[in-house]
């Protein structure tokens, strides 16, 4: 463990470090991009082929 | 509000062991839970592996082993339970692994957790149930129109359902951890990459409801149609993300076992998040890859999923390929592995199979898996290959390369550790990865050659035996064809090697008692390292710079021939 000094808490979190640490945050994200840039703009893309008459 | 009451079980005092390797406290209730999930994983395996094997011995030609609807039953078997069962299994511990004990936490309602467990092994029995009764060879896709028993995508739903629970519990405990202080600061590197595993996990078990229930019920006569075009669009939301679970997976295990066996940490745990956040963001968009052929999308659509989007995905791979190796050169060299470039490779623990098993996944993904993944991924060069067996020949560079020598390494690990027996046969276990690596790297290579010169993937008889109209494919295809059945056998006897030796150890490994020393030994500082956030931070490594180099030279020349490959194509003279 020697090697390893923990981070002192006064220390200020970058705020990248902050968003990653966010798992919540992160799921939101990892869920919302590819329903909305691969599933629904695909749906669409799909729906909107004109029919066979 | 504790977690508990938010998934609606009581909590309970755990139970504890501290590890005398790594120091972790091991919640018990986690710890039987990752054994059943790495046993059943085990038993997964021993069948599709079976199932493969009599796969790639009848695509031999010269061997051609099963008769046309048991080649397509096997084809259907070997992809659920290799691919799925196999995989998942493996996965759940892994979460387990990293989130309970990693963060010295117990784990969140054990008891929910063993109903995830329960329903997943209802599901995958259901669905080999299906299988075997030969009414449901519609392949690991299962596209409509084809269609499969009710009981085929009833098993996947259950399946699915069961690895979903797994995946709450997995941040129901990360929750608990945060509350009950059980460790300092950000989580650890490799807990942080399963949570990026689960991230994903998550997304892809919503995308497969959406897609298998309506399937389901379908089958059932409920519903009268289902889209093909539909399906596919979704399904691979399904199919594709999965494959980016194992991608962060195993990656995790990468650094899970460069930190345990050589006491690396990472060169720097911003970079090593990024590359991780970049799957999160962006990996998923990939799934689009596998509908590059297909008319009714347009091009903006393929290109942004595929290009723009994932080249930044593919970054986070690159990156992970970069300083993996770095922090395995950067530990050694504080080993005392000082001399030349490559000192610190030469003594690596060669001679341990968690070690070869990892860094032979670490080469042959990013050199096999990787590099043809791209090639596929490009729009205009996917014409090249689409649907060849060069598309099997890329993703057994990925998930049997890549992944499964990966979790191999990782049992090698989990033996010790979790099941706290000795390994039983250690010549046999170190030989293992070097035998399974060959032979896997063989059928993904051969099938990529047999693909190039046009074979197509899930046919029975590339010699056309009964076709109306002539066709004979090239001598060079046939040898590829029997390159492969050769590769395969390997590949298998190095799979029946590792299912030995795990079950063995299992049933009859020496029970390790305090003070035993480990036939393949951990490093001193790796129970801290795997545990603790912190980076090594910026040294010399001039060994990774040269393999970075090579790696990166191979790709843009690989890139580039298939590039002239497609201008040949066109009659561009
Ligand atoms: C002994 C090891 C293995 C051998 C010999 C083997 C061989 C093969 C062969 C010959 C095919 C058929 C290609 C075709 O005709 O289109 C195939 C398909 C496939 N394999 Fe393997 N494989 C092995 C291990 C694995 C593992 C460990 C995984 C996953 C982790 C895997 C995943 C798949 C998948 C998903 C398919 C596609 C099934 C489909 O087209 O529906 N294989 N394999
Ligand atoms: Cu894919």
């Amino acid at each position: 463990m020697s090697t390893l000094e923990p981070v002192p808490s006064s220390e200020r979190v970058p705020t990248m470090q902050r968003i990653l640490d966010n798992t919540f945050l992160l799921l939101f994200l990892g869920v919302t991009i590819p329903t909305v840039l691969y599933i629904l703009w695909g749906v669409m893309e799909l729906v909107s082929i004109p029919l066979a008459k | 509000m504790t977690a508990e009451t938010v998934i609606g079980a009581v909590g309970k005092q755990a139970e504890f062991r501290t590890c005398q390797y790594t120091g972790l406290k091991v919640d018990v209730a986690a710890q039987t839970l990752i054994k059943a999930n790495a046993v059943a994983a085990v038993v997964f395996l021993l069948i599709g592996g079976l199932l493969g094997l009599s796969v790639a011995l009848t695509r031999w030609p010269a061997v051609h082993l099963l008769p046309a609807e048991w080649f397509y039953l096997a084809l259907t078997g070997h992809g659920a339970n290799v691919l799925l069962f196999w995989i998942i299994f493996f996965e759940i511990a892994v979460l387990y692994f990293a989130s309970a004990v990693l963060l010295n936490c117990r784990i969140a309602a054990p008891k929910f957790a063993w109903l995830g467990f329960i329903l997943m092994i209802v599901g995958a029995l259901l669905t080999n149930y299906a299988v075997l009764q030969g009414d449901s060879s519609v392949m690991f896709t299962s596209y409509p129109p084809m269609q499969a028993a009710p009981n085929f995508y009833l098993g996947l739903i259950l399946f699915a359902v069961g690895a979903l629970i797994g995946c709450v519990i997995f941040f129901a405990t990360l929750v608990i951890a945060k509350e009950e202080r059980t460790y300092e600061g950000s989580v650890p590197l490799v807990t942080f990459g399963a949570i990026t595993a689960a991230i994903i996990a998550v997304f892809t078990i919503a995308s497969g409801a959406v897609i298998l229930i309506p399937t389901w019920l379908w089958s059932l006569g409920l519903i009268s149609n289902i889209d093909p075009l539909m399906y596919k669009l979704v399904w691979w939301a399904m199919g594709h993300s999965t494959q980016q679970i194992n991608v962060s997976a195993h990656v995790s295990i990468w650094y899970l076992t460069a930190a345990l066996l050589l006491g690396a940490k990472p060169l720097s745990e911003k970079v090593s998040r990024t590359a991780f956040f970049m799957y999160i963001l962006f990996l998923q968009l990939a799934s689009a890859h596998h509908l590059l052929a297909e008319p009714g999308l347009d091009s903006s659509w393929k290109i942004v999923n595929t290009s723009y989007m994932m080249y930044l995905a593919v970054l986070g791979s690159m990156v992970h390929g970069l300083t993996v190796p770095g922090a395995i050169e950067a530990a050694q060299r504080k080993n005392g592995y000082t001399k030349g470039v490559f000192e610190w490779l030469r003594k690596a623990p060669w001679g341990n199979p968690a070690f070869s098993g990892m860094f032979l996944s670490l080469v042959m993904f990013g050199f096999i898996g990787g590099i043809s993944g791209v090639v596929l991924g490009t729009e205009q060069l996917n014409v090249l290959m689409h649907n060849t067996l060069y598309v099997p020949g890329h993703f057994h560079g990925t998930v049997v390369t890549g992944t499964t020598l990966a979790f191999m390494g990782g049992t090698y690990l989990v033996l010790p550790l979790i099941f706290q027996r000795e390994i039983i046969w250690p010549k046999l276990a170190k030989l293992q990865p070097y035998l399974f690596g060959i032979g896997a790297a063989g059928i993904s290579l051969f099938m990529m050659g047999a693909g190039t010169l046009g074979v197509p993937r899930r046919h029975w008889d590339i010699t056309f035996s009964d076709a109306p109209i002539a066709f004979a494919h090239s001598a060079g295809a046939f040898l590829m064809m029997g390159l492969n059945g050769i590769s395969a056998i390997l590949a298998a006897l190095g799979g029946a090697i590792y299912v030995i030796v795990v079950v063995g150890t299992v049933l009859f490994g020496k029970k390790i008692v305090g003070g035993h020393k480990l036939t393949f030994p951990l490093h001193s500082g790796g129970g801290a390292a795997v545990s603790h956030y912190g980076s090594e931070g910026a040294v010399k490594l001039p060994g990774t710079i040269i393999l970075i180099t090579i790696f990166f030279v191979s790709f843009v020349l690989y890139y580039f021939i298939n590039w002239k490959y497609l201008s040949e194509l066109w009659l561009f003279h």
